[in-house]
């Protein structure tokens, strides 16, 4: 027991010793952040325009004349200017546009020129302006009322989800559930692969250079694989927990000073159970890691180099591949199909498709208690077989591994 | 201090150890011999409870082989190997660590090593960075820094330079002086002549000679001589006590040959027959080397 504390404990301190480790640490939320701010930037200059436009109208229908309000920024100046020359002017300055409305506007476009391409907001207040002066013009040359009209158009009916729970109503912020979900997901099958592979990756290590001989005669080849796998799988967790620290921190700060487009996505964020989603996240991820990393070791221990390792990660990755395409373009959209419980409860696609279904609630509890349980079953199965190929696999050298092989040192006596 | 009782091991394609038992006297340097894939690797792994073995037992100091004994055992795998990307001063620390010492006992012996070897400035090294033989020193550093009762050293010279390996080898001598067994395993026989007290041959599975090395070589004369003598080449006719099995003319007018007795005849009869007929300058029992023996008996089997 003792030993493989040392194990486990070598194991980690090497990992998060290294540069990498702490890059990463830092690196990921900051690029996170960054990106969230770089979008919360960018959708806002597009959204708003900083400086004053001046749109010079040509209207060659005269229907539109001084119907055009100036907007926010955005002021029309009537003129007759030939468009020609108009055009001219556009080439030295770069707020200034020119709206052409020729006589037939309903069937000739409406042209807008400018210098450069105009911001979404600049044409689409335009288009507004004159789709509802058109309209109004229309409804007056049929004789409609259009004091009447406006004042149906204040009828607005707006649907609000809401899911019948025991616990009463809440809002059912579907599309907060579904980001969630699919994150999830992602960060699942991302870490699962990236720490799994890093144990591969320790046992080769191991096996190349031929350190393997000397550790296994102080220690059982079981302890040393159990030792790597908990090691590995604590830098794991000191991983997440540091971003889930860093990332507390992070919008407490960007929260404090600045956009309402942040508080905004939080906001949507706190319907959701973070407690539970973040509790079934540790567990799933734990849980899957222990399953998967077992296998990734004993893929590590039956080849000679990393190269060799391809034929036996497709089949070992697959049905967490599977699973992860299907969670990020269907599951999503039905997290209590039967497809979606199924694959939520076979251990070795669990982990991913719980994920997906965790957010949207509604799991029943025998389903979780199930899944949980089969989790659990599932890694003790895995690292057993694990082991068996393990402790056989690390003294072979030279010998070119497939299936048949594996299935043979399995069944080797100690 | 070690017994071995009719080990078998049996892999999947063929059987690598059959039948074979040792015994390893306590405070001695055993050698276990053999050809390349003869088996020795095998059963020294068996000793260090790397594999178990099919049938037989180990018995170390009396007691049946189990987990406690690991940490008296000292192991250098014929394939060298550390971390490479580890400092050479925790490294070694950990595997002491891991054979059961104290982080402060390790530290403390392992400065004692270093110092020793004159591997100071090694300390925070990356093995990485360390040349092929100096790696190798810090290899039988970790072997021996929790100072086993029994050394298992497979193939140990190999790797080394020869300044190097002579340096090991008195290592491995004052361990041994200081109460240590050696086990180890090679196939270069001189080292075995210098260095072992008892050995065992191990050939295709099969264990075929064993004892001490005086006793071996000793049953393996067979009255050969060597005499070398000055002047004229003499010319034998038959009637001589012995007979030729080689002659060579050396400088000086000097002689040499190497005959074999016939007849019940003795040294004293060589010498009285040639004594009137020249000048002897040497007479010479010729003992087999262990090569030789190693040689003869794996032909023998073949």
């Amino acid at each position: 027991m003792n030993k493989i504390l040392l194990i486990i404990q070598r194991e980690y301190v090497t990992r998060v010793r290294k540069k990498a480790f702490l890059i990463m640490m830092f690196a990921v939320p900051l690029l996170l952040a960054g990106m969230t701010a770089l979008i919360a930037y960018v959708a806002k200059d597009n959204n708003q325009i900083t400086k004053p436009q001046i749109v010079k109208v040509i209207d060659e229908s005269h229907l539109f004349e001084g119907k055009l309000k100036n907007a926010k920024n955005i002021q029309f100046i009537p003129t007759n200017e030939p468009i020609e020359k108009a055009k001219q002017e556009l080439k030295d300055n770069e707020d200034l546009s020119v709206l052409l409305i020729s006589k037939d506007y309903a069937h000739k476009p409406v042209q807008f020129f400018s210098k450069k391409k105009p911001s979404f907001t600049l044409t689409g207040e335009v288009e507004n302006q004159m789709n509802e002066i058109a309209s109004t013009n229309t409804m007056l040359a049929n004789h409609i009322d259009t004091a009447l009209l406006n004042q149906a158009k204040k009828n607005r009916v707006n649907v609000s989800a809401m899911e019948v729970t025991e616990a009463g109503t809440k809002d059912a912020n579907v599309g907060a559930s579904m980001g969630v979900g699919i994150a999830c997901a992602i960060l699942i099958y991302m870490s699962l692969f990236i720490y799994g592979a890093q144990v591969m990756r320790g046992v080769i290590e191991e096996k190349t250079s031929r350190i393997i001989e000397v550790i296994i005669s102080s220690v059982k080849p079981f302890q040393l694989m159990l030792g790597k796998i908990i090691g590995v799988g604590l830098v794991g967790l000191t991983q997440f927990t540091a971003w889930i620290v860093l990332s507390i921190i992070a919008t407490k700060f960007a929260g404090n000073n600045s956009s309402s487009g942040i508080m905004g996505a939080l906001q949507t964020l706190q319907t959701i159970p973070v407690g539970y989603v973040l509790g079934c996240f540790l567990f799933y991820f734990i849980t899957g890691y222990l399953l998967y990393s077992a296998l990734f070791a004993a893929v590590g221990s039956a080849v000679d180099s990393e190269t060799e390792t391809q034929q036996f990660m497709f089949p070992i990755t697959l049905p967490l591949l599977f699973t992860y395409i299907l969670s990020v373009s269907v599951l999503f959209q039905a997290p209590d199909s039967p497809l979606a419980v199924w694959l939520s409860i076979i251990p070795f696609t669990a982990p991913v498709a719980m994920m997906v279904r965790i957010p949207f609630g509604g799991v029943p509890d025998w389903q979780l208690g199930l899944s949980m349980f089969m989790m659990v079953v599932g890694f003790l199965f895995t690292t057993y077989v694990a082991a068996r190929i393990y402790r056989v696999g690390i003294l072979m050298y030279g010998k070119k591994a497939s299936f048949k092989e594996l299935s043979k040192w399995f069944f080797y006596k100690e | 201090m070690l017994s071995i009782r009719n080990i078998v091991k049996q892999y999947a394609g063929h059987r690598a150890l059959n039948d074979v038992s040792l015994e390893v006297e306590s405070g001695k340097i055993f050698g276990l011999l053999g050809p390349n894939g003869a088996g020795k690797t095998s059963l020294i792994r068996i000793i260090n409870q790397i594999t178990a073995p099919d049938s037989g037992e180990v018995y170390f100091n009396g007691e049946k082989l189990n987990q406690s004994h690991i940490e008296r055992i000292g192991y250098l795998p014929e394939e060298r190997g550390l971390y490479k990307k580890m400092e050479i001063g925790e490294q070694m620390i950990y595997l002491a660590r891991l054979k059961g010492l104290t982080r402060d006992d390790a530290t403390k012996k392992l400065k004692f090593w270093f110092e020793k070897l004159g591997m100071e400035t090694w300390w925070k090294k990356k093995i990485e960075e360390l040349s092929k033989g100096m790696q190798q020193k810090a290899q039988f550093v970790a072997t021996v820094l929790h100072e086993p009762d029994l050394i298992i050293l497979d193939e140990p010279f190999s790797g080394f330079d020869p300044v190097n390996a002579e340096l090991i080898k008195d290592e491995i001598l004052e361990l041994n002086r200081k109460g240590a067994t050696i086990l180890f395993s090679t196939h270069r026989m001189e080292s075995v002549e210098e260095l072992c007290d008892s050995i065992a041959l191990i050939h295709k599975s099969h264990k075929i000679l064993d004892g001490r090395v005086k006793h071996i070589r000793n049953s393996y004369k067979n009255e050969t001589y060597l005499v070398e003598y000055t002047g004229e080449p003499l010319a034998f006719d038959g009637s001589q006590p012995f007979d030729i099995i080689s002659e060579l003319a050396g400088e000086d007018n000097s002689n040499t040959i190497k005959l074999k007795l016939n007849n019940s005849n003795t040294a004293n009869d060589v010498l009285q027959y040639l004594l009137p007929k020249t000048r002897i300058n040497m007479l010479q029992e010729v003992i087999p080397s262990m090569n030789e023996i190693f040689i003869e008996k794996v032909n023998l089997i073949a």
